[in-house]
């Protein structure tokens, strides 16, 4: 079977495949958990561990997001020019949302479908809190998350913007030390990688600064 | 090799080597970042080995049963809080095997007038064992019924004779790193601990528990000897029981311990005192998708909201 145009249409670009395998990698494990569901893989409290499951999803996601623009601005210091990082970052970050909306859900599900009872945890129980704040924001980013979004906003008011990721990412680490009853190893590992990706953010910012002041100013 | 060839406009054109390739690489990335993410999140449920050894003598059925169904044995065997063989509920299935639950003795000392040392099978053999359907209901906001096998801890402590400043009950269970490999781990001060005041542990309901649906006790739940207090949320029920001491003071218990905050030594059901973290009005019985109302006392009320009289179960929870 050839398609039309087929091997007649410009060419594609050396990292045309990392998004695809981003948006496809990133969405598989939604699948396996599904496919875990109906075949009764998900032990003797499947809502619980799918709760879990897909909160952990997010995090990771999320973080891995947030790995993007660190990774390039690290890869450029050694004159490496790396494009794809900003082009996944989206994509991980979309996904990583998705995975915290089907996490809400499933917390839902699994108080017994009680919108005030859900009220009641949001206002009672910090961690319940500071979850449901970090979805909240995810929202904005969700919705300027479109190809026209960094135009109609103007870049600066869109950076801005989507620092507002930063603050998502440590909200949800917080909430995941906040739900593990006792081994914290899990929530202590997103913290580093939380703290790394400021101080890597911190240390090239701060670079950038030095390198912009006049002669004479920064130097002594 | 040749330069890529041009379309009209002068660009590379896509060659078929070229689609491929990096359809290659998009589903080698895909599944490399897929398999990452498993790795980090899924729990595969296990397979369950049930005992199969069914205990000899006489059985006779007690008086407490629940009318409500059994659970399923495989999620009762299978869904475990015992954090000696780890901390996911699927480890103690898993790594329980390597506990040696024969020989095994059971010390009894303190304010006691007969201390001794005492095997398990002499133990067992000492009262007539009773089948009793109980509910068990965990703190964490899930429950089970369950069909324990056993006699009543009353039993045992007339026949030690408590002395007459006994006023609690300590129970320890083994701390062995090298059967138990979540004891390596120090995420609670092993050995654990747990105790009763000593009406509690006379209640007629309190019970030591040798057996499980009519077999010996698998080791992940709590083989070869657990206590059984169903008013009680679950981890007050310990495990591979060594030590039980009568002592004058309250003891000092694992979970209490470790967050006076949010485990309490009484650690009575209460529907009406969240946990600081969850409500408790509600819990899922393993199995259902839905949640049920808590009962206080998880049921057992009419037995023993006497032994509470007088005391505010808010502070004393």
């Amino acid at each position: 079977m050839t398609r039309a145009g087929a091997g007649q249409g410009r060419a594609l670009p050396p990292g045309a495949w990392v998004v695809p395998a981003a948006a496809v990698g990133s969405v598989l494990p939604l699948g396996v958990l599904l496919l875990d569901a109906f075949t009764g893989q998900l032990g003797a409290n499947p809502l619980q561990r799918s709760e879990q499951q897909t909160g952990v999803l997010a995090l990771a996601l999320l973080l891995l997001s947030l790995t993007c623009t660190p990774l390039r601005l690290l890869a450029a210091r050694v004159n490496v020019r790396l494009l794809w990082p900003a082009r996944v970052r989206k994509t991980l970050g979309l996904s990583g949302a998705l995975y915290a909306f089907v996490h809400l859900i499933i917390y839902g599900l699994d108080r017994g479908f009680n919108p005030a009872g859900l009220l009641v945890d949001a206002v009672k129980r910090p961690y319940i809190t500071v979850g449901l704040t970090a979805l909240l924001l995810l929202i904005p980013l969700v919705l300027t998350s479109r190809k026209d979004s960094v135009k109609r906003l103007g870049f600066v008011r869109w950076q801005r913007l989507h620092r507002l990721s930063y603050v998502v990412a440590a909200l949800g680490v917080l909430h995941f030390w906040w739900s593990v009853k006792k081994d914290h190893s899990a929530p202590l590992l997103a913290v580093v990688v939380l703290l790394a990706l400021f101080a890597v953010r911190a240390v090239l910012a701060r670079r950038r600064e030095r390198q912009a002041a006049p002669v004479g100013t920064a130097r002594r | 090799m040749n330069g890529p060839e041009r379309d009209e406009k002068g660009g590379p054109m896509r060659s078929r080597r070229e689609v491929l390739r990096q359809g290659g690489l998009a589903a080698i990335g895909a599944v490399g970042l897929a398999g990452g993410l498993e790795l980090l999140t899924r729990r595969p449920a296990t397979r369950v080995m049930e005992a199969s050894q069914a205990i000899p003598g006489r059985v006779y059925r007690g008086p407490y049963d629940t009318t409500e169904p059994v659970s399923r044995i495989s999620d009762i065997t299978g869904y475990n809080n015992y954090y000696e063989f780890g901390l996911d509920k699927a480890d103690p299935a898993r790594n329980a095997g390597s506990l040696r639950t024969r020989p095994w003795t059971v010390r009894i000392d303190g304010l006691v007038r007969k201390p001794q040392t005492v095997d398990i099978d002499t133990l067992q053999s000492w009262f007539p064992l009773e089948d009793r359907l109980y509910r068990m209901r965990c703190v964490e906001g899930w429950s089970l019924v369950i069909p324990w096998m056993g006699f009543p801890l009353a039993a045992l402590l007339r026949r030690i004779e408590p002395g007459s400043k006994a006023r609690y009950v300590q129970f320890t269970s083994l701390a062995d790193p090298k059967q138990m490999p979540g004891v390596r781990d120090p995420v609670l001060q092993w050995p654990y601990r747990e105790g009763l005041r000593l009406d509690e542990a006379m209640n007629p309901l309190t019970m030591l528990a040798v057996g499980l649906d009519g077999k010996l006790l698998p080791n992940q739940n709590g083989a070869p000897l657990r206590l059984v207090v169903p008013w009680k949320y679950g981890f007050k029920n310990i495990k591979a029981i060594t030590h039980i001491t009568l002592l004058e003071e309250q003891p000092k218990t694992t979970w209490s311990t470790a967050a006076p905050d949010e485990y309490g030594f009484y650690a009575n059901v209460n529907p009406a005192v969240d946990h600081p973290r969850w409500s408790q009005a509600t819990e899922r019985r393993i199995g259902d998708l839905g949640r049920r109302k808590t009962l206080p006392f998880n049921g057992y009320a009419a037995q023993v909201a006497g032994l509470y009289k007088g005391m505010d179960l808010r502070r004393n929870f």
